[in-house]
């Protein structure tokens, strides 16, 4: 006798049939599990409906687990209760998601018009229901701007240094703090350009005044953007293929040249999808623009000198506003603000998708 | 405990593409039969298709009947994870889960049918690795990672573990492709040793390793890219390689076929 | 290939790339890293010779310097952080680090991150309580359990959802979400009350438990993407060695992916907690902001030492500014550990994959 049959776990064809729980037995259990609920919730009034649509979910999975192991027996039984379990995960996290986009939408339609995108919070009281975003939005396109112009040649060189000539320690220890840097939390990044330019370099030139201005929000949001720019195009020049590369050589192109008239093109769609994502994260930031830029309600277009705002900034102390006209401010502000990262995400995805050089 | 395995007009599909075409053949208890033909042929579907691995690639069906025994492995209230620990199987590439132990590795098929007991498993361990001519060439190491042996190590491991689970049949796609001379040798040696208990099926390219080894061939070969595979030929191993009853088996076999 | 170390002047003054040498000389302002070799060998012959300034050799230390700018910015960050930390931190009349307290602003300044490093990491442990099961959940719907034609859509939505802004999320949790939450709150205190941490007699609603909800919704997307990378990285040889021993779907999970992916797992709920421990402008929405230590959960309260700068930071004088710099400092540093943790363990699960390979 062998090992499997005395513990009688041994397969053989007679017992490879199995009985199966019909879909009609499932749905019974599904309905019974909900009635038991409602009876224990309302029977006892300890809760709404929201406490029958949980308990009826512990109760079925409690249920179908029961029925399956004397049916199909106790592993079928846990791939069942598991799968439900993992299905069930999928639903209880798109109610808040779908919740946020429904709200966005709904109240963020309210001051969609033209007045929002054409004026500035102003000489705008506490009882004006007017007021608009302008200065805000232009502050976030000016501020992503510059840190855009700042990060994307510091990063694609870093990249390029960490692909094509970094070896050994050194270049091991750029690319574990790069990776460690994507971590730093945006408020640190705030208050490093706090510390180091407003309250100690600005003041040169001010009088010994700090200076708050949208560049130094726009450095703020450098900080966060390089480390992704790095990491993004080294990822993409890894990619290209070495062969192209062994073939200037070949023909006596110097490594300078290699690099920026074959391997650079050929990543390229790859590299601006990494810059875009990175642009993307950086105009919905708030927090450093918060402590570095000062803020501001009117119109400034210079970004180097006095307040600016910016539309995350926007929603934000809309928010905390005690007017009665600021919630819907805050709420087209954030669908504006979503509007233009998710264009933004959404652009770079599909570009990534046209994108020849694959893992 | 080896089992008869007959096929019906079998057929598998990937979505719409048909892979074999309205394969019969039935395989003896305690034999080994070799599947041979060109790449393409559907040699590897059909296997695939007698433990219902075939299924597991989206978009996969098949039609015809299949019995192990007399029993439909197709039926609609059948088992498939019953079927699979029947009717174990041998994959190209030596495939030990790269997280465990050797020991673990080989005793994982029995820990998934809830056997938890130290005494058994390390029985049935000992068992499998001595079976799979193994066991003195690791029982020292029996903690270490199983990824850490070489290839054919690794494979004789795959062994061990299929039929440590004890099944009635042992499916094998192309187990020496990715060994070396040595190492295949010593999993030909092996199968020689599992045929008094297994009923073993072997897909193979290598036409010497299944003139070496087997019992019974079939020839399985399309007419061109695109068409279903079809069984050409199926008879003794002996007839195959020195008199086959078809053309297109002779042209295979002398070389005179892609 | 790699050593392109520089000759001296001298020996490149044959050098065909003359106004490439004047170029790179503007680009190459870092001095050599190496001393100059002596003359190649065979020295003499007619074979062009490297140039000192060469395009080659300026056009690797433009690159070599924008890499480095990572290491110095993370060295800055540290020296300026604690350059203003450090005279706020002389002036305070307290412990910095076991007050409860916020005042820095008087003329005896008085500041402690106690209860800001506690609720700190209270928000964070609970968001990954609530997140990392459910993002798991999904990530091996997507992987393994949805057809293609749902898994490849759902997963461009959770991407996307992973680039909302945190603010958004704060507008929702403070205007929308605290409803169901105050409910949610009143219900627990009347049948749980006798649990000290669902006690309390109100108000409910912007407590540790909405802010943490809010948490754990905006890391859920981070956690989920990364986690199903993993995921679909599992062999599938592997995948198929469980299914033919007769596994069923959920074993062959837990035989082969699950265990292959663990280190991955780890480090996406280490980066899901860097992320929640930094949150700012989300918590400083959703949180009541007190300063004490307390367990409850669900009444009016907490703060987070990010939500506390952000709310601070108005009103803080010179002294102010410091103290809420010191407190960032902390925050750093936290960070700082928990990233390198996470990175460390992908490295290492990185050199496990390729030796195996």
């Amino acid at each position: 006798m062998s090992l499997l049959e005395r513990t009688g776990v041994a397969m053989t064809p007679g017992n490879i049939r199995t009985r199966k729980l019909s879909t009609a037995v499932v749905l019974g259990i599904a309905v019974a599990a909900v009635a038991l609920a409602a009876v224990v919730v309302f029977g006892l009034g300890i809760g709404n409906w929201v406490l029958v649509v949980a308990l009826g979910g512990v109760f079925y999975l409690a249920g179908v687990y029961v029925a399956a192991s004397r049916v199909e027996g106790r592993r079928a039984a846990r791939n069942r209760t598991w799968s439900a379990l993992i299905h069930s995960a999928c639903v209880l996290a798109i109610l808040p998601l779908a919740s946020v986009v429904w709200t966005l939408v709904s109240k963020g339609m309210e001051r969609l018009d033209g007045d929002f995108f054409g004026s500035s919070m102003n000489n705008i009281g506490a009882r004006d229901p007017e007021g608009g975003a302008y200065h805000a939005i232009v502050g976030t396109l000016e501020q992503v701007g510059i840190a855009t112009v700042i990060t994307v040649p510091l990063g694609v060189l870093g990249a390029i240094y960490l692909v094509e000539y970094g070896r050994g320690r050194f270049a091991a220890a750029i690319r574990f703090f790069v990776d460690v840097m994507t971590g730093i939390p945006s408020i640190v990044a705030g208050l490093f350009v706090l510390s180091f330019y407003v309250l100690i370099v600005t003041p040169w030139f001010n009088d010994g005044r700090p200076g708050f201005s949208g560049f130094a929000a726009a450095l703020a949001l450098s900080v966060l953007m390089l480390p992704t720019i790095v990491r993004s195009t080294e990822e993409m020049l890894r990619l290209v293929p070495g062969p192209l590369r062994e073939g200037a050589y070949a023909l006596g192109v110097p490594k300078w040249k290699t690099i920026l008239r074959i391997v650079l093109p050929t990543a390229l769609s790859g590299i601006v999808t990494g810059i875009m994502l990175a642009i993307a994260r950086a105009a919905g930031e708030t927090a450093p623009v918060l402590l570095v830029a000062g803020g501001g309600a009117a119109i400034n277009f210079n970004a180097f000198e006095n307040n600016q705002s910016s539309l995350a900034l926007f929603v934000y102390q809309q928010a905390g506003d005690a007017s009665r006209y600021a919630p819907a401010r805050a709420w087209t502000a954030a669908l504006t603000l979503v509007a233009l990262v998710l264009i933004l995400t959404i652009a770079a995805k599909l570009l990534a998708r046209r994108n020849q050089l694959t893992r | 405990m080896a089992k008869r395995i007959e096929a019906y007009n079998v057929s598998s599909y990937y979505g719409s593409f048909k892979a074999i075409d309205n394969i019969s053949m039935t395989v003896e208890p305690k034999t080994i039969t070799a599947l041979i033909g060109p790449s393409g042929c559907g040699k590897s579907t059909f296997l695939r298709s007698i433990n219902r691995m075939h299924e597991v690639l989206p978009g996969a069906r098949i039609e015809g009947r299949l019995t192990i025994d007399d029993q439909n492995i197709y039926d609609s209230d059948v088992d498939v994870t019953a079927v699979r620990r029947m009717i174990g199987m041998v994959f190209q590439r030596p495939n030990p889960f790269p997280t465990m132990s050797i020991y673990e590795n080989v005793v994982a098929g029995l820990r998934l049918n809830g056997v938890r007991k130290k005494s058994l498993l390390d029985e049935a361990c000992e068992k499998s690795l001595v079976a799979a001519n193994l066991w003195n060439e690791v029982k020292d190491r029996l903690d270490r990672p199983g990824a850490g042996l070489s290839g054919g190590q690794q494979q004789r491991l795959c062994i061990a573990r299929t039929i440590a689970v004890e099944p009635q049949v042992v499916l094998m796609d192309e187990p020496c492709s990715a060994l070396d001379p040595i190492s295949t040798l010593a999993i030909e040696d092996l199968m020689f040793k599992l045929k008094d208990r297994f009923t073993i099926i072997i897909v193979t390219h290598n036409m010497q390793q299944a003139a070496r080894v087997s019992d019974r061939t079939g020839f399985f070969s399309i007419d061109k890219t695109g068409d279903p595979g079809r069984l050409i030929e199926y008879d003794d191993t002996q007839k195959i390689f020195s008199n086959p009853s078809e053309k297109k088996t002779e042209d295979y076999i002398t070389g005179r076929f892609g | 290939m790699g050593d392109t170390s520089p000759r001296s002047a001298e020996t490149g003054t044959g050098g065909t790339l003359t106004t490439d040498g004047r170029r790179g000389s503007a680009g190459g302002g870092v001095p050599p890293a190496h001393t100059p070799d002596s003359p190649g060998l065979g020295g003499g012959g007619g074979l062009p010779r490297r140039t000192r300034f060469g395009m080659e050799s300026g056009f690797r230390v433009l690159t070599l310097a924008a890499g480095a700018m990572v290491l110095v910015i993370i060295v800055a960050i540290a020296v300026f952080l604690i350059s203003k930390a450090v005279p706020a931190l002389r002036a305070n009349t307290e412990n910095f680090f076991t007050f409860n307290g916020w005042s820095p602003n008087g003329t005896e300044p008085r500041f402690g991150i106690a209860a800001l490093a506690f609720g700190t990491v209270l928000s964070a442990v609970l968001a990954l309580l609530v997140a990392v099961p459910v993002a798991l959940g999904i990530a091996l719907f997507l992987s393994h359990y949805a057809p293609r034609r749902i898994a490849t859509p759902l997963g461009f939505v959770i991407d996307l959802l992973a680039a909302v802004p945190s603010v958004v999320f704060g507008l929702w949790g403070r205007d929308v979400f605290i409803n169901p939450v105050r409910d949610f709150s009143v219900w627990l205190n009347e049948y749980f009350g006798w649990l000290p941490i669902f006690g309390g007699d109100g108000p409910f609603g912007r407590s540790i438990m909405l802010g943490a909800l809010v948490l754990a919704i905006m890391v859920l997307p981070i956690i989920t993407s990364l986690s199903r990378e993993v995921f679909l990285q599992t062999p599938a040889m592997n995948e198929e060695a469980a299914l033919a021993l007769g596994a069923t779907k959920w074993e062959m999970i837990r035989t082969a992916v699950l265990p292959y992916g663990k280190p991955g797992i780890i480090a996406a709920v280490m980066l899901g907690l860097g992320r929640a421990l930094g949150e700012t402008i989300a918590l400083a929405m959703t949180l009541g902001i007190t300063f004490d230590i307390s367990a409850n959960l669900i009444e009016n309260g907490g703060n987070t030492i990010a939500a506390n700068i952000a709310n601070a930071f108005g009103e803080a004088n010179d002294t102010g500014r410091g103290a809420l710099i010191a407190s960032g400092l902390v925050l750093f540093a936290i960070t700082l550990v928990v990233n390198m943790t996470a990175r460390a363990i992908i490295y290492r699960r990185r050199e496990f994959r390729d030796s195996a390979a």
